[in-house]
């Protein structure tokens, strides 16, 4: 049984019920919601991923060790943020233009997205990861531990034990975990930059960031 | 062996899907927009005497596709044709207005003898919301509304209608009407559970768009459609699916072709999305494992029969000549695809389902 075992997940699309039906297959307990009322994705939710409890995004937080963002950036300020207050948060979410528009404050090229969020998530303690690697690669690629060619997930945060415990969840979704450097650093796996969509193992990711190094 | 009839649900379809790629000429050199689309002509006309059922053809606003009016090109081959569906694949809803849209397709029924046949979709590509004037962030509430509408439309009676992002209508009646007085109408699918959800609500047959991956990914999907069906009472009789691929005589021939043609097509369209250039390894990768139905015909052949079977769909379309290749590859394609990668994966399902008398 995993540590730090609810989670919550924000966003029941292509990524929202990939890494539900990872987690639970790891063991954990998943709380997930979309943007309205439980029984919108309800349906969605009993086949694709059963086990998981459909409910809102304020529920679903509630019960959450960790809160995974897994909705459309341009969407972030529907995120419900004082009840993520003290809150473990990975952010998934990448800026993408053809669904959040062009003229977006996340098209400045000097500031990462996820700083933006955790500026808005006031009192959440913000980590990046689970967000440069394409849905389907997520679902066909998940290996258990010692798997050779097993793939790696970069992981971006501020403070270590956040990352430990972001690494540890990685870890058990069926991926090595690669800790790239604070919460800033993980511009790099942003559209645009080379580790967006990779899908490689632990020594190239990590090939990969260092020529990357700003 | 193919005997079945085309109204049976157990009859499979084969397709041949384009969004009008540019191929080269024998000097290898990219061929004009205009002689881009001559070329998805001639494969159609080609693929209509093999007795291939449907050409869908899908809208892009790029430099690298030919095709921005499907339904203007599905006119012209509607005219040098006997027997295939003329669709698209898809029409993007969100960008265009239902009411035009029926119009258009009711019209092609017409010129076609009900050959016409719409499939609408989100689209992956929104180059089409700044030109016609749509927001992108209306990208979920436009498709929701025209969905409705367009269903509405589809009953061919006067339509009272009203939302928030086009004109409301008061017993508007639409012309021209179609002769079977059904528009036949799929909604196509990516990822997400919601627009499955949505296809199943106005009982529209489903086609999923399977560009990577394992195919197998989907299964639950079906099943979800399925289940969707059933809560709504409307019918889940036909799901398609649709994939890219390319077929030359050997293995290594087609993958000598489609592959500098593939990375081509892929880092162009990834370098407006931000996703890096594709490896070989993640290419072979697609061709053995994924959504790549790329070698010789049996192998085309085979990869398409398992597919068929694991995801329980009657219709399999295949999406041909991504990027630049060829123009003759491409026609040559075509022709593999009708006389032996289509008889072959009839043979294979039926020696599977161990009822090769039908
Ligand atoms: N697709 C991928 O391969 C992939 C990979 C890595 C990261 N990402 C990132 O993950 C995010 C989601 O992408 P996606 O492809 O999964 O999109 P998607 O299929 O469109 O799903 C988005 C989901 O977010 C929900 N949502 C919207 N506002 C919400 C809110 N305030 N609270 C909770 N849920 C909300 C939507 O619900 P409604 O339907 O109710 O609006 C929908 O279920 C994006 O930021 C994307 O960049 C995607």
């Amino acid at each position: 049984m995993p540590a730090n075992k609810t989670l919550a997940i924000l966003g029941a699309g292509k990524l929202g019920v990939v890494l539900t039906q990872l987690a639970l297959r790891a063991g954990y307990d998943v709380y997930i919601a979309g943007s309205g009322s439980a029984d919108k994705i309800a349906l969605s939710i009993q086949v694709l991923t059963p086990g998981a409890i459909a409910t809102t995004a304020e529920d679903a937080v509630a019960h959450a060790d960790i809160v995974i963002l897994a909705l459309p950036l341009g969407k972030y300020r529907t995120i419900p943020a004082d009840k993520l207050r003290g809150k473990l948060v990975i952010d998934a979410m990448n800026y993408w233009w053809e669904v959040d528009g062009r003229e977006s404050e996340f098209a400045d090229p000097m500031t990462s997205s996820s700083e933006i969020v955790q500026d808005y998530l006031v009192g959440a303690r913000v980590v990046k990861a689970l967000s440069h690697m394409g849905y389907h690669h997520l679902l066909d690629e998940s290996r258990p531990a010692g798997t050779p060619g097993r793939k790696a997930i970069a992981i971006a945060g501020d403070n270590d034990t956040d990352n430990q415990t972001v690494a540890a969840l990685v870890n058990n979704l069926g991926f090595d975990p690669v800790i790239i450097g604070p919460l800033a650093r993980g511009k790099i796996l942003e559209p645009g930059h080379e580790l967006f969509g990779a899908h490689v193992d632990k020594k190239s990711l990590l090939t990969i960031a260092a020529k990357n190094e700003d | 062996m193919a005997t079945k009839k085309k109204t049976d649900q157990s009859y499979i379809s084969f397709g041949l899907d384009s969004f009008g790629d540019i191929p080269r000429g024998t000097d290898g050199k990219l061929l004009t927009h205009a002689a881009a689309i001559r070329q998805v002509i001639d494969e159609a006309v080609l693929a209509d005497k093999l007795g291939i059922d449907t050409i869908a053809l899908g809208e892009h606003h790029r430099e690298d596709f030919a095709i921005s009016s499907p339904e203007m090109v599905l006119a012209a081959i509607a005219s040098k044709t006997k027997n295939i569906k003329l669709a698209s694949g898809v029409t993007v809803l969100s960008s265009d207005d239902p009411v035009r849209v029926f119009e258009r397709f009711s019209t092609l029924d017409a010129v076609s003898n009900g050959r016409a046949q719409v499939i609408l979709g989100r689209g992956s590509f929104t180059e089409s919301f700044p030109l016609f004037g749509y927001d992108l962030r209306d990208y979920e509430i436009l498709f929701e509304e025209k969905i409705e509408l367009f269903a509405e439309l589809l009953k061919e009676k006067p339509v009272t209608w009203s939302g928030t992002k086009r004109a409301s209508l008061d017993k508007a009646d639409v012309y021209p009407k179609t002769e079977s007085g059904h528009l036949e109408t799929f909604v196509g699918v990516g990822g997400s559970p919601q627009s499955v959800i949505r296809a199943a609500k106005y009982g529209f047959p489903l086609m999923l768009a399977i560009i990577g991956g394992a195919p197998e990914r989907f299964v639950p999907y079906v099943d979800l459609y399925k289940h969707a069906a059933q809560e709504f009472g409307t019918s889940s009789d036909m799901i398609g699916m649709h994939s890219p691929g390319f077929i030359a005589d050997t293995d290594e021939e087609a993958v000598k072709i489609a592959w500098p043609a593939h990375k081509t097509n892929f880092d162009r369209i990834g370098r407006t999305r931000g996703w890096p250039p594709i490896t070989r390894e993640h290419f072979d990768y697609e061709v053995s494992n994924g959504s790549l139905y790329i070698g010789s015909p049996e192998t085309v052949a085979r990869k398409i029969a398992k597919s068929i079977k694991t995801l329980g769909v009657n219709r399999f379309d295949l999406v041909y000549g991504g990027g630049p290749m060829p123009a003759s590859a491409r026609l040559h394609m075509v022709e593999l695809y009708g006389t032996k990668v289509i008889p072959r994966v009839r043979e294979l399902l039926a020696e599977q389902s161990g009822d090769a008398s039908k």
